[in-house]
């Protein structure tokens, strides 16, 4: 067929240079040039970092109990003080940022996978399976979830569950009540690639649904998943902080920002040694801040329809 | 005398909507025989997409419903098999062209990909040996640095690359009908003629059926071994080609054939068969082309026309050609 080798496949050649995946170099291109989105990531870098090897580097990374230095205010030996069980603030403040990453970067991971696969499985099949997981996703959505978090926190203190696992079980947690947003988003999206005519001639030819859904449906909503995992985590770490606050979350001694600031929970910390919850608490929101901003970078990027 | 690969006995598909079904294919049925060119021609709304979507499986319910009919292919009636036998001839035995070169390849996946997904699933071929295969016809669709192209995006590539691309994907598992959707109607002129040499390629080369459906009457003449002309979702005249362009029997046969514009011959105006396509929720028990025919009888307003035999394989469904009838 040598033939119909028209002059038309000549002139494409030099722009069709296939490089792959220009989009996403693309992409990064653009997000290089926003500066506030680029200033957040720099910020969430280097929270990971130093929380994740900061106390590699510390002295009081044992978190011994020292009666004698209770309450000291910050000093070149313990540069944000000391806590009422004499362990060092600055220390506890960067072990609190791992569990509290992780347990945000974990529970988005969760949320996400449930989210999607559901609300992908709804769009693609319709009918019965979409009531049946929408309702469930809506019902959800009814109550906020606070109460529910709560309603589950207190059940978790109930059932004893050793505090090793309570961490596990607060991404669990957050990721139940995380889940039918996503789905919801991810079914909009997919019912409107569903009707579209790439997906007629994957059935024409015969694709089986696994490769309908997961290699031509999900990777037109990867941006769309990227961006809001991204905004995700921040809310995840703000309701992890919420309910270890409330003493819901994870348990003391393992510490996290929110159960953190709890122990400055009374008056007299408050007024007297605030470096007890100042530090958790600004770790909290300008690491949530950063990740919002960068969210909202990577959506103006990657999602040029969402822009305002 | 050459075996049908596919014959569609009766097939009616309706659409409902608030007002009332839409019957958009209305009895019709068809044979292709191995290695035949077949084309449906006809205006827009006429029923011919709908015959390919009723033949593919795409009719979606509960919108529209294939409500009759037969589609026998390989002594298997592929409107009444399961769904998981229907894949494995959807994009295997029977594969189709679509339009819109540009909406109908994913644009997040490579061509490459795209070409070796039905390779995979139908030839369970391993992924190794599908891009080797993929690389191959691309190639074979006339396409220069097929080891590059099968990395890019859709994006990256013309229409007219695109639709060969789509071809390439059509017959990657060598089926034995090509259905094409108006495959040049999105393309400019000299790629048409391209896509057209390559499918009429395709045809002698592999013995592959064709079945094509368009509103060009140049593309027919250009490929076409049969005619089949719809008017509102029913057939009103078929024939080989040949004696179709030459005696057209029905009126609307002929209106579209003076329709078409000449070249090197101009024209004031151009010849257009006067009124409208009759609104497909209207339709009485009547020839449906009574009010724009300029043969027009009585009977014509109170009686459907039955597609009988003429001369040759050619079929007409007009009562100026019933004997009995009194014309006037």
């Amino acid at each position: 067929m040598s033939s119909i080798t028209g002059g038309l496949a000549d002139t494409k050649q030099t722009a069709a240079s296939p490089i792959r995946s220009s989009l996403w170099r693309q992409a990064f291109r653009r997000l290089r040039k926003n500066k506030l989105a680029m200033a957040g990531l720099a910020f969430i870098v280097f929270m990971f970092l130093v929380c994740f090897f900061g106390p590699l580097f510390s002295p009081y990374a044992n978190n011994k109990i020292n009666p004698a230095i209770m309450n000291q205010a910050p000093s070149f030996k313990h540069w944000l003080g000391t806590d009422l069980l004499g362990r060092d603030v600055l220390t506890r403040l960067l072990q609190a940022g791992r569990i509290s990453l992780t347990v945000g970067i974990a529970s988005m991971i969760i949320s996400v996978i449930i989210g999607s696969i559901l609300g992908a499985v709804a769009a693609y099949y319709r009918g019965i399976v979409d009531q049946i997981i929408m309702r469930i996703a809506d019902l959800l959505l009814t109550i906020p979830s606070l109460p529910i978090l709560f309603i589950l926190g207190a059940l978790l203190s109930e059932w004893k569950v050793p505090v090793e696992y309570r961490m596990y079980i607060v991404m669990l947690m957050l990721s139940f009540v995380g889940w039918p947003g996503l789905a919801r988003l991810v079914r909009s999206q997919m019912l409107t690639i569903r009707e579209r005519e790439y997906m007629q001639a994957a059935i024409v030819l015969g694709l089986n649904d696994r490769r309908k859904l997961f290699n031509h449906m999900i990777p037109n909503i990867v941006p769309l998943l990227i961006v809001i995992s991204t905004l995700s985590i921040g809310g995840a770490i703000l309701s992890e902080s919420v309910l270890s606050f409330f003493g819901l979350g994870v348990m003391p001694p393992t510490p996290t920002w929110g159960n953190m600031i709890d122990a400055a929970n009374n008056l007299i910390d408050f007024e007297q040694h605030p470096w007890l919850w100042i530090p958790p608490g600004v770790a909290i929101f300008t690491t949530v801040i950063a990740i919002n901003i960068f969210g909202d970078g990577l959506r103006d990027v990657l999602d040029p329809k969402q822009k305002k | 005398m050459k075996n049908n690969v596919i014959e569609i006995d009766h097939l009616s598909t309706y659409f409902y909507t608030e007002e009332g079904a839409v019957k958009a294919v209305n009895d019709v049925s068809l044979r292709i025989r191995e290695g035949e060119t077949v084309c449906i021609v006809g205006e827009s709304g006429c029923g011919k997409s709908v015959t390919a979507m009723s033949i593919m499986g795409l009719v979606e319910e509960p919108s529209g419903k294939v409500v009759d009919g037969r589609i026998h292919f390989e002594g298997r009636d592929l409107l009444r098999i399961d769904k998981h036998e229907l894949r494995q001839i959807r994009g295997n035995d029977i594969a189709m062209i679509f339009q819109e070169p540009m909406s109908s390849l994913n644009p997040v996946l490579t061509i490459g990909m795209q070409v070796m997904e039905p390779l995979m699933e139908h030839q369970k071929l391993s992924k190794k040996e599908a891009r080797k295969r993929a690389i191959e016809l691309v190639e074979l669709v006339g396409i220069s640095r097929p080891e590059q192209i099968v990395d890019s995006y859709p994006h990256e590539l013309s229409g007219g690359m695109l639709q060969r691309i789509m071809i390439a994907i059509a017959i990657s598992c060598n089926p034995k009908l090509l259905i094409a959707d108006e495959p040049t109607t999105a393309l400019d002129v000299t790629i048409q003629a391209q896509i057209l040499d390559m499918l009429r390629q395709i045809k002698e080369e592999s013995n592959t059926s064709i079945l094509l459906i368009t509103h060009d009457l140049g593309v027919v003449a250009e490929i076409a071994d049969y005619v089949i002309v719809m008017y509102s979702g029913k057939i009103v005249e078929e024939g080989d080609v040949v004696e179709l362009f030459e005696h057209p029997l029905h009126p609307y046969t002929q209106g579209l054939l003076r329709s078409k514009p000449i070249i090197g011959q101009r024209q004031d105006e151009l010849y257009s068969i006067p009124g409208q396509v009759p609104n497909p929720l209207e339709l009485k028990e009547s020839c449906y082309f009574y009010d724009r025919c300029e043969h027009c009888m009585s009977i014509c307003r109170t009686q459907q026309p039955v597609l009988h035999s003429r001369a040759g394989r050619q079929k007409v469904a007009c009562w100026l050609y019933e004997e009995g009838v009194s014309h006037g």
